[in-house]
């Protein structure tokens, strides 16, 4: 059952981080990011790339997360800043999902790959918690940046009122991008440390996607607190259902993501750490 | 939804106000030469090419439900696949397992579809758009493993044979009157007064709540409504097809409805026929790793370049060459 | 309102008078064979198609279709078979059974071929295998192992090639029952129709034996990966892993076995994941002795190298397909299913697709050169397994070292 908790953690990060990926591009731009899962995964394969190419693995991962970051920003300034309108920006994310998977199956077929985990030679508990701790390491500074520096404090002030930051002197355009800049190379950082159990391949990070958007729901869209714990708490669910519930078993693990957003949705709709939302009748 | 009566109400133009010109009825000449068309095909055609715009059709209609939902009602759902697959699945069951008479697993397909439609719109609708987006995402992924796990009723992953009519010709007419009375059907609703009150709704939801409509229950009807016709579109493609295997209903179907949809044009009546020609290629002709690139390309561009998608396009066309004739 | 009510009728009368413009281009023969449609072949030219995945999850088993392209060109390359050319068409399915059926509608009814050789992996086969039979297109040796290709009797326009899976449990369980009497066997299986035909067949075969299951865990083709099953099967303290999974999965459980030191039991490998590659993707130091049976010459071996059947494949793959990994077993299967194929249609009573059909289920002991010594091809009324012989293998250094003697499951 330990061993069960353990592993339901270490993938709870990886949902975390995901998560928080997709909170954070929320917050900026007021949509879902349908392909926060999929560039994670491209941003994967870079990796695995670098070390097959001979990089060492703590050399290519701060190396992949800053690609990510440069990817992230020229994607918001080239595709989603020519894009109105809330329907045309989830469309333009869908349109990113396929296109983004489509490119990774080109490139580097289908073929699954071993990509190895931080700490390759620890026991599978340690392993999965060395990974939860340096998920929790890297999400920690985030959340400290944001809430104790200046350029937080700017990059807050942009996700809550874009104009009003305008107003207030703050260049917007740059703003945004490195948002988005941000919430990829935490994504890269989720798919780095979900691939070692789930094997590097194209639709790896679908699952993961519908996992992230329970965990984001369960903190409450918008609080990057709540998508952390949400991350943590779906991750050991999902494995302690998959283990001990007998309907649900393997294959349907992924509907307990469906139930948790289901449950949060109807039951309270802003989650554990959210605003209160209007709602319309 | 009192659909007839209020769409006819016209005001006097034209001839009957006077006007002595002589204006050639162009929309009506179209629409015979299509259907005249869409009559003689089979008798031309060879099997396959017969199969294939078969297929084209079914899809159309699945398309004219979700540009209900997405094109008049602004909401973006990704579980337009999934009542496809329920509408094909219960066909599918009810031929093979129950030996009813194909055309009777018709209306059964689309009053359960509706139904769905109708208890999983009430909740997600009554929060931020943005919620059916993930939900419906969420339902897509979860549908094919559901269905490999009933695999008792279903057939699970190896899928389910259905034996289909041995006339291809008869099965088209079928197929073609089932789109003629759904276009017909999309056609009323639209002009009728839920139809632009759905519209109201799209525009400015506040005002229009403010007006006394309440978004919400629109809302939930269009997506009800649309859910049927993809249900309707899944039954005809057991019909057609016949062969239903849980992987072909998941999230890639309901993406690439939306990218047909999206690229043919939302809100106009030929945009699902354009896109479901975009379907067809998009699902069957392209080889299965380059639909993607595509499509995500593809729509990406329509979004940006030119929202109201090739059927716009067409009709903007259309309407400088007869400018410029007159 | 009378002509609006001719018209239906009028479309009526047509429809039913199967009126088309060119026909439905089938080509039905006369004299002797008179009847039997014989689309898509001519006397100097037969066109075949084959479903494959040659892209998607399976599409490690492409190269199925390399093997048999090169066989096709080395043939045509002797002046064809009876003077025929062998047109062969691949189509991608991406491992997916309604794609599998859409290509066959395409190979049949646009491409107009004269067989459907080979369609890959079970889903794909049993979703062509309807619209085979009615259109009595015939869909031969078909790349799966799945029993029922041999053992149903309502399907004639199909037939299996390679062991089906029930022989290839029976091997099994004879080895165990025979060398490990007593043995508890863990078994991890595909939750689908190839799993649990493996797994039940096994079941039936030990049972009577000293061999006992003691757990057996399923795992479905969508999860990420099988750690969780292996754990539980680690439990049960077994002494014999058998491992009934697709090469993804089977390279996850091998991994995960090797990585649980505390642990060991003799693992079995079917044969469908039991590529080197897979092996040496996990790692060929944690792979050795693990076990698998076969049916096939490995190119590579010492004890084959002047072997004529050998010799001849090495060449015609240098020759037609180069890009082609030899040594890979799949190619192997395919050369040697299309051996079986010309050999097939070499057999024709009739140049038809009713020929073929005969001819595919009257085989007496058919030898084919990239076959095993005493394997060969055996059908007749009753039996639809072409083959039903294999021998068992150990991985030492890096490849399969066959051992002991063939065994035949036919008995």
């Amino acid at each position: 059952m330990l061993q069960q908790i353990l592993q339901g953690l270490g993938a709870g990060a990886g949902y975390a981080a995901l998560a928080l990926a997709l909170v954070l591009s929320y917050r900026f731009t007021g949509i879902v990011n349908f392909a926060q899962g999929e560039l994670a995964m491209l941003a994967t394969y870079v990796a695995w790339q670098f070390i097959e190419d001979g990089l060492p693995y703590w050399v290519a991962l701060p190396v992949t997360v800053a690609i990510a970051f440069l990817a992230g920003a020229v994607t918001e300034r080239l595709v989603i800043r020519r894009v109105s309108g809330e329907f045309g920006l989830v469309v333009t994310t869908i349109g990113l999902y396929v296109l983004v998977n489509a490119l990774a199956s080109l490139v580097w077929s289908s073929t699954l790959r071993v990509f190895p985990g931080p700490f390759p030679d620890a026991p599978p508990g340690l392993a999965a918690l060395g990974a939860a701790g340096l998920a929790g390491l890297v999400l920690g500074a985030l959340v400290l940046v944001l809430r104790h520096t200046g350029l937080g404090l700017v990059i807050r002030a942009v996700a809550a009122d874009q104009r009003s930051a305008r107003l207030s002197g703050i260049r917007v355009g740059w703003v945004l991008a490195i948002g988005w800049g941000t919430a990829a190379s935490v994504g890269a950082l989720a798919g780095v440390l979900l691939a070692p159990a789930l094997f590097l391949e194209p639709g790896m990070m679908t699952g993961v996607l519908v996992y992230a958007f329970a965990a984001a729901v369960l903190g409450g869209f918008g609080s990057a607190r709540g998508a952390i714990l949400g991350g943590l708490v779906v991750g050991v669910t999902e494995t302690l259902a998959g283990t001990y519930v007998g309907f649900v078993g393997a294959d349907l693990k992924i509907a307990v993501p469906l139930v948790v957003i289901v449950a949060v949705l109807v039951l309270r709709p802003q989650g554990l750490f959210g605003a209160p939302l209007v709602e319309r009748a | 939804m009192n659909a007839v009566a209020a769409g006819r109400r016209r005001v006097a133009v034209g001839q009957v106000a006077g006007d002595r010109r002589q204006v050639w009825p162009w929309r009506r000449t179209a629409l015979a030469a299509v259907l005249l068309l869409a009559a003689a095909l089979p008798f031309v055609l060879p099997p396959y090419r017969l199969f294939q715009v078969t297929l084209v059709l079914v899809y159309a209609v699945a398309l004219l439900g979700l540009d209900l939902v997405a094109g008049h009602g602004g909401q973006i759902s990704l579980g337009h696949g999934a009542f496809f697959g329920v509408g094909a699945y219960t066909a599918a069951v009810l031929i093979s397992r129950v030996g009813l008479p194909y055309p009777l697993t018709l209306p059964v397909a689309a009053l359960l579809a509706f139904g769905l439609g109708l208890a999983a719109a009430r909740p997600a609708l009554r929060l931020r758009g943005l919620y059916l987006a993930m939900i419906s995402f969420t339902v897509a992924v979860v549908v094919p493993p559901l269905l490999k796990r009933l695999s008792g009723l279903t057939g699970g992953a190896m899928g389910l044979p259905v034996p289909t009519p041995d006339d291809d010709q008869v099965l088209y007419f079928l197929v073609l009157a089932v789109t003629v009375a759904a276009f017909a059907g999309v056609r009323n609703l639209t002009r009728s007064r839920a139809g632009r009150a759905l519209l109201a709704v799209k525009a400015h939801p506040a005002a229009a709540e403010v007006l006394g409509m309440r978004p919400a229950t629109y809302q939930a009807h269009a997506f009800a409504w649309s859910a049927m016709y993809a249900g309707v579109a899944g039954a005809l493609y057991t019909w057609t097809v016949g062969f239903v295997a849980p992987d072909s209903f998941g999230l890639a179907l309901s993406i690439t409805m939306l990218a047909g949809a999206v690229i043919g044009g939302l809100g106009s009546l030929a945009g699902p026929l354009i896109g479901a020609v975009v379907v067809l290629a998009l699902t069957s002709e392209v080889n299965p790793a380059a639909p993607g690139l595509v499509s995500g390309a593809l729509l990406i561009v329509v979004i940006c370049l030119a929202p109201t998608g090739l059927s716009g396009l067409l009709r903007r066309a259309a309407g400088s060459l007869l400018r410029r004739r007159s | 309102m009378k002509r609006v009510v001719l018209i239906p009728v009028l479309l009526l009368v047509l429809v039913l008078a199967g009126c088309r413009l060119g026909g439905d281009g089938e080509v039905v023969l006369g004299g002797a064979c008179a009847g039997q449609v014989a689309t898509g072949i001519t006397p100097d030219s037969v066109k075949v198609g084959g479903i494959y995945p040659l892209s998607g999850p399976a599409s490690a088993y492409a190269v199925v279709a390399q093997g048999v392209r090169a066989h096709f060109e080395h043939v045509n390359a002797q002046g064809g078979v009876d003077g025929r050319r062998i047109e062969f068409v691949v189509r991608d399915d991406a491992y997916q059974p309604a794609r599998a059926l859409e290509q066959a509608r395409r190979l049949v009814l646009h491409d107009r071929v004269f067989a459907l050789f080979q369609t890959l992996g079970t889903p794909s086969t049993a979703a062509v295998r309807e619209f085979a039979g009615r259109r009595g297109v015939p869909q031969v040796f078909v790349a799966t192992g799945a029993t029922q290709w041999g053992a149903d009797g309502e399907h004639p326009w199909t037939i299996g090639f390679q062991p089906s899976y029930t022989a290839e449990a029976r091997v099994y369980a004879r080895h165990l029952a025979r060398e490990r009497p007593g043995a508890r066997v863990a078994v991890l299986y595909q939750n689908d129709d190839f799993g649990r035909d493996l797994l039940e067949a096994f079941r039936a075969a030990v049972r009577g034996t000293e061999v006992s299951i003691v757990a057996t865990r399923a795992y479905e083709v969508t999860d990420p990966n099988v750690q969780g099953q292996l754990a539980n099967l680690a439990a049960s303290g077994a002494d014999v892993l058998l491992n009934v999974s697709t090469p993804k999965f089977a390279a996850q459980a091998l991994a995960a076995d090797a990585a649980m030191t505390d642990w060991n039991p003799l693992h079995i490998v079917n044969g469908v994941a039991a590529s080197p590659a897979v092996l040496k993707a996990v790692g060929v130091a944690k792979v050795q002795g693990v076990v698998t049976a076969g049916f096939q010459k490995d190119p590579g071996a010492p004890e084959w190298a002047d072997d004529p059947g050998v010799r001849t494949y090495l060449a015609a793959m240098a020759r037609h397909v180069p890009e082609a990994d030899p040594r890979s077993q799949q190619v192997v299967f395919g050369w040697a299913a299309a051996q079986a194929f010309v050999r097939v249609l070499e057999r024709m009573p009739c140049p038809s697709r009713e020929g073929v059909r005969q001819a595919m289920r009257s085989l007496t002991e058919v030898e084919i050169d990239m076959l095993l010594p005493g394997i060969t091809l055996s059908t007749g009324p009753g039996d639809g397994f072409p083959i039903e012989a294999m021998r068992l293998a150990r991985f030492e250094g890096e490849r399969w070292v066959p051992f002991g003697k063939v065994i035949d499951t036919r008995s």
